[in-house]
């Protein structure tokens, strides 16, 4: 057991992945690569196939066909207890018999280490609750108990770490709070770390690497900041942060750039960000990198005209529009408060402009609304 | 402000008037106790200290204290039978009990609560028949006995019924429900997740066993022998229909005496102080135990 859990080290890879219950596929034929030593986030709504997918990687769920190796051993038939992988659970999953730390130390005595003293101290100091170590869990907040539950797991120094929706139960705060303070304890273990989260400005802050997922499938996989600003479907583009996207055509080409017929109006889109097989592409661009202006001023870039604001919300720090586009669609602009000028008013003849190479186009044969129903924080 | 003042004011009275209504409340319950608990303990304590009197069945109080000592010499052998088998037959009833428990809670899917149902269902059946039942069972033409003659464990000659094993049989099985439902309760309320953790960190199946889940499941094994032992001490209906008169246990001896014989204060001063042993024993029981170190 003991050589399980050292031995294998490496990337995590998963070859046609699948599990099905019955007819319905939870995870449909799903193959990736999670290097050694970053924070993968795999990223998704309820329902998605996220958790299945952890779970079979830690070996709590039988994948119905594929593969599951780290580095060169492969782990697909190992049970739970034999691989070198540890979870922190949903709702931490203490075992409330025991003190804290006797919860920490379970695994190193599971695995006949009998000095566990110091290893054990290092942990909680590194989880900054040593004065904790005699405790129950009971005894402990949300908080606590959530960093004994990472201790608890990285004190076996696990060749992956898996980290199901761990700061779900949190309040809002404590849980920007743990991002943070996961992340460092990534970095400064330097083990690989796989968190399934439903929740996208948490990957986004944590995470190397995010792979959103949908239905089973992965749908898109990158950096945060790839993701964001490229993304090549439209529940991406929905699903991480707000999209507007315009059903449109192709119709010219200039340079880089598409030219693409919007209702009429015309609009470029990079070539490069361009992800669609024909000439009917939905035209995307973020709410925020819209400017907003009325009528009869003018900027450089691509432009709209004849929006009229229907709804104004005021939120501090930005301004939230929605702007009615001639074709009846409503637009959403973010505009930042950062020049002093008041709100624009419900009813104002608006022209909306952007830099070019802020869009991106997707293939036209998407549901424009993707992705964008699912509340990402809800649950 | 004044307003504060004020609401506060009516807040205290109102409190004040509240206070007695918990008292109002569990009234019932201590008028109960006290008539039909504490009466009769006084009872039990004051008719065992009399003499005989006069007239035939009349009992005098004399004080007499050592009537209690002659309780004790005198059926020393029935109180230690009556502790050896209830403890036999707990430890019996928890081995049978807690598979068929764990299995309920872990095992049992959609079939749970009919499982439930079945392990209360002998309760729609009378106590002494059940008990009768098991004389036929383990009578020379009975299914078992036939089993184990024809598997040449027993002979022709050998007897189940009128014996100890049968007495402690009985008594395991009959109270086998009160050890079940505890252990039931104790191992469902377990959260899966706590034994998925415990795979997760290096324990096979047995080890989690053996680490979390009889820990875990502790309240509900000192429930369960409590609830079986008690009861099982003070018997006499498995013995009376199971044993023969070198199986009596001190129910027995009790129940003689007080309807047969009608020696008062011999019954009186044997039930107080099977009362008193079964109390330090159950107090040493759960101080060892530790039940409140648990969840």
């Amino acid at each position: 057991m003991a050589d399980a859990s050292t031995s294998a080290k490496g990337d995590l890879k998963l070859t046609n992945l699948t599990k099905s219950y019955g007819e319905f596929k939870a995870v449909d034929d799903l193959s990736l690569v999670i290097p050694e030593g970053s924070f993968f986030a795999l990223l998704g709504p309820s329902g998605c196939g996220k958790t299945t997918t952890l779970r079979m990687i830690a070996g709590l769920e039988e994948p119905t066909s594929g593969k599951i190796s780290i580095g060169a051993t492969d782990i697909t038939d190992k049970r739970p207890y034999q691989r070198p992988v540890n979870t922190v659970f949903q709702n931490y999953a203490l075992f409330p018999h025991l003190t804290i730390f006797e919860n920490i130390a379970f695994g190193l005595r599971r695995r006949g280490i009998k000095d566990v003293k110091e290893q054990v101290d290092k942990v909680l100091n590194l989880v900054e609750l040593p004065h904790l170590a005699d405790r129950k869990p009971t005894q402990l907040s949300g908080g606590q108990q959530q960093r004994i539950a990472v201790a608890r797991a990285i004190v076996n120094r696990p060749a992956l770490l898996l980290l199901d929706e761990p700061l779900g139960a949190l309040d809002l705060k404590l849980r920007r709070q743990m991002q943070i303070e996961l992340k460092w304890i990534q970095t400064e273990v330097g083990l690989t770390f796989v968190h399934v989260t439903h929740d996208q400005e948490e990957a986004m802050t944590m995470a190397d690497t995010i792979a959103v997922m949908n239905e089973g499938r992965i749908e898109q996989m990158g950096s945060p900041a790839e993701l964001y600003d490229n993304p090549k479907t439209a529940f991406v583009a929905n699903f991480l942060g707000q999209s507007n996207l315009i059903e449109g055509s192709i119709v010219d080409s200039d340079g880089d750039y598409h030219v693409v017929d919007l209702h009429g109006q015309k609009a470029k889109v990079l070539k490069s960000r361009t992800h669609s097989k024909n000439n009917s592409v939905l035209y995307a661009i973020r709410p925020e990198k819209l400017r907003i202006d009325l009528d009869n001023q003018s900027r450089p870039g691509n432009r709209f005209t004849g929006g009229r604001i229907v709804d104004v919300s005021y939120i501090g720090v930005s301004t939230q529009y929605q702007v009615e586009m001639p074709w009846k669609q409503e637009i959403m602009v973010f505009e930042q408060n950062d020049d002093g000028v008041p709100p624009l008013d419900k009813g104002d003849e608006v022209t909306l402009s952007w830099e070019p190479s802020f869009s991106f186009a997707l293939d036209g044969a998407q549901d424009a609304t993707a992705g964008s129903e699912v509340n990402p924080e809800e649950e | 402000m004044a307003a504060v003042v004020r609401t506060s004011g009516a807040a205290t009275s109102e409190l004040k008037k509240k206070s007695l209504v918990p008292y109002f409340l569990l009234a019932p319950g201590l008028i109960w106790l006290a008539l039909f608990f504490v009466a009769p303990i006084i009872t039990l304590v004051s008719t065992a200290t009399k003499t005989p009197g006069v007239g035939i069945g009349e009992f005098v109080q004399t004080y007499r204290w050592a009537n209690y000592l002659d309780a004790i010499t005198g059926s020393a052998a029935q109180f230690s039978r009556s502790f050896l088998y209830a403890t036999i037959a707990t430890l019996l009833a928890l081995a049978i009990a807690y598979p068929l428990a764990y299995g309920i809670a872990f095992k049992s899917g959609k079939y749970k609560n009919i499982l439930l149902v079945l392990v209360v269902a002998p309760f729609f059946c009378s106590f002494i028949l059940r008990t009768i039942a098991w004389k036929q069972i383990l009578g020379q033409n009975g299914p078992l006995f036939r089993l184990l003659l024809d598997l040449h464990i027993v002979s022709d000659t050998t007897h189940l019924t009128a014996s100890a094993p049968a007495v402690i049989i009985g008594l395991a099985y009959n109270f086998l429900p009160f050890m079940t439902l505890p252990l039931y309760g104790s191992l469902e309320r377990i959260d899966p997740r706590v034994l998925e953790a415990s795979g997760d960190l290096y324990a096979n199946a047995f080890t989690t066993f053996r680490k979390v889940t009889v820990p875990l499941s502790m309240p509900g094994v000192v429930a369960g022998t409590l609830l079986t032992f008690i009861p099982a001490t003070g018997d006499y209906v498995n013995a009376e229909i199971l044993g023969n008169p070198s199986t009596k246990m001190i129910g027995n001896v009790i129940n003689a005496q007080f309807l047969n014989t009608q020696d008062y204060p011999l019954a009186a001063s044997l039930s107080f102080i099977l009362m008193i042993i079964i109390s330090v024993l159950v107090m040493i029981y759960i101080r060892k135990a530790g039940t409140e170190e648990l969840v």
